[in-house]
């Protein structure tokens, strides 16, 4: 009763996953900021293509006309009153910070940062 | 569970004082003894302070106090709820040892309902699975055939209540991650309506389609652990600012003139005894006085692919905080990107840093249309289709697993094997919509079979009706 006719003219998931590389998944993986080994590379370009080989079967859907769905509801925002409330406990958060001194999170030096 | 059948039963001696809190928890702690190393549903036991709950509660009762709804009930919570000062990890390395310097709302609200909380429960790192295979920390066995998987993600919090840990447990559902492990152990599990129980506190996968619920042995526990923590929070912005239902009369209500639809193009890929079971039920319904009616969402086919694009997406986004500065593990390099790659790099387990991968590679410039965009689109059709289809059925049935319990290490070589777990799951995830497993059956081994009730949104107390006749018609729990 509601067959859908076939075929898109946006760009379909078959003819970008054949594109897939090695190359592509260190791109990923680094705007991931994720350390990947050779190995894990090797078997991400693998499994990613695979994965979207197989999620082409939305190709068969023309959905050129039906607008995106983000959310089961949708979202209003949410005001609340304009009034102190308790919040987290400062020392508490800082205590469970890997590195954290005069009452601040601790990090590596970000100046000279090459991505 | 020896002495009790339900927490209900629990509830009511200890009010009465038939038997005392601290009674209780000593029976469960003792069976923990006995078959947790074998096991495995918890990162963490709560002994000591399960044993100070539980001494107050006795107090209280004793000093003639009202305690609450779930007075002296023993509740296990997924490891990815979090609960002040004690250690909540999600089964990631990269989490070990963080302590939360806050409750969740439902960690609250339970324990206001007089619950006590016995342990923190395994689970697949960060959510991601359906076997409780991808845990940093070891896989769960199924209590009921432990060279068998309990279904994931909540696999520990399915086990620890199919074991007797604890009478009742929560878990968190974003593809089936309640229904699945509730089927492949013999207990009722319930993903609410998006928006009915608070995510505060609950450590987001993929925000959109998140929601807690109960695991319980039976339908009437399930009505009293979901009515005790869901309602309105302001502190989430996606709670639903309205009264939840009272599920109390769903139960004895039966399903005379309800119309219950059987989706004829429902994809293929379940066992012919999970078929053999989920047209029992319908006859079951039948003959309650339902009427039996063909449906057709051919959207529901192209559910695996919008999820597995849309909630990779939403993960890769949400696990970003993960970077080694404000909470978890840290490895230590020359520059902060370096370290955020190396704490990232180490941190994470190989599902986990698949969906990331795979979510990253969805949203990145160029694909986005072509991936994250399109899986929107299709939540839409299934959003449409539903809609259309509860313009003349109440509730619809379905398998919640398309097979029983499966062996350790089956499906764990093919990560798309694994996702067709989530295959009758996923849909009321990406609509919003509520839906639970409920045993009805046994397959191979006598395994138990689950059979999910789907609903529209806000459709809990139909729901329960449903599941609850179907629960009479089984002859009560599995377990």
């Amino acid at each position: 009763m509601l067959n859908r006719p076939q075929g898109t003219t946006s760009g379909s998931l078959k003819s970008v996953s054949e594109q897939l590389d090695r190359r592509a998944v260190e791109r990923v993986a680094k705007l991931a900021r994720l350390e990947l080994t050779g190995e894990e590379l090797d078997e991400a370009t693998t499994r990613l293509a695979g994965m979207l080989a197989h999620f082409a079967d939305i190709d068969a859907l023309n959905l050129d006309d039906v607008e995106p769905m983000t959310q089961p509801y949708e979202l209003v925002n949410v005001m609340r009153d304009d009034a102190p409330l308790d919040t987290l406990d400062h020392d508490e958060v800082l205590a469970a910070a890997p590195d954290a001194s005069d009452g601040r999170f601790g990090v590596p030096p970000i100046l000279g940062l090459e991505l | 569970m020896s002495g009790f059948q339900n927490a209900r039963s629990i509830v009511e001696a200890v009010s009465t004082g038939a038997t005392s809190a601290v009674d209780v928890l000593s029976e469960h702690l003792a069976r923990i003894d006995e078959r947790e190393a074998e096991v495995h549903a918890f990162n963490l036991v709560l002994r000591e302070e399960a044993l100070q709950a539980a001494q107050q509660i006795d107090d209280r009762i004793a000093a003639g106090e009202v305690v609450g709804p779930l007075a002296g009930v023993p509740i296990a919570l997924k490891d990815n709820l979090c609960t002040r000062g004690i250690p909540t990890t999600c089964s990631s390395k990269i989490l070990d040892g963080w302590r939360p310097p806050y409750d969740a709302t439902v960690v609250s609200r339970l324990a206001n309902s007089g619950a006590v909380f016995v342990g923190k429960t395994n689970l697949d790192e960060f959510a991601m699975g359906s076997s409780t295979e991808n845990s940093a920390f070891g896989p769960t066995r199924n209590p009921l055939d432990t060279s068998r998987v309990p279904g994931g993600s909540s696999g520990g919090s399915a086990a620890a209540v199919a074991a007797g840990f604890a009478a009742m447990s929560l878990g968190s559902d974003t593809g089936g991650s309640i229904r699945q492990p509730a089927a492949l152990c013999g207990l009722v599990g319930v993903k609410p309506t998006y928006g009915a129980v608070s995510r505060l506190g609950l450590i987001a996968f993929a925000s959109s389609l998140d929601q807690i619920g109960p695991f319980t042995h039976d339908v009437a526990d399930a009505a009293l652990l979901l009515e005790s923590i869901a309602g309105h929070d302001p502190g989430d912005s996606t709670s639903i600012p309205q009264p939840f239902p009272s599920l109390s009369e769903s139960l004895t209500r039966g399903v005379d003139g309800m119309r219950i639809g059987r989706i004829v193009d429902l994809p293929a890929g379940a066992d012919a005894e999970v078929v053999a079971s989920v047209d029992r039920a319908f006859d079951v319904l039948a003959s309650a006085g339902a009427e039996i009616v063909d449906v057709s969402i051919p959207a529901f086919t192209y559910g695996l692919t919008a999820y597995y694009l849309i909630a990779p997406a939403e993960a890769s986004s949400n696990l970003a905080r993960y970077d080694g500065v404000r909470f978890g593990s840290r490895v230590e390099a020359p520059d902060t990107n370096s370290m955020y790659m190396a704490t990232r790099g180490e941190g994470f387990g190989p599902e986990v840093k698949r969906r990331i991968m795979l979510g990253t590679y969805a949203l990145s410039a160029g694909y986005y249309d072509a991936y994250y965009g399109k899986a929107l689109k299709v939540r839409r059709l299934m959003a449409e289709d539903f809609a259309k289809v509860y313009q003349s059925v109440d509730a619809l049935i379905t398998p919640a697993s398309p097979s029983v319990a499966f062996p350790f290490g089956s499906k764990t070589s093919d990560p798309l094997a694994m996702y067709l777990c989530d295959t009758y799951t996923i849909p009321s995830n990406l609509i919003g919509h509520p839906a639970m497993s409920v045993p009805f059956g046994s397959g191979e081994q006598d395994l138990p079979i689950g059979v999910q009730v789907l609903a529209p949104e806000m459709g809990e107390p139909t729901m329960f009706a449903v599941a609850a006749e179907l629960e009479r018609a089984a002859g009560g729990s599995h377990v």
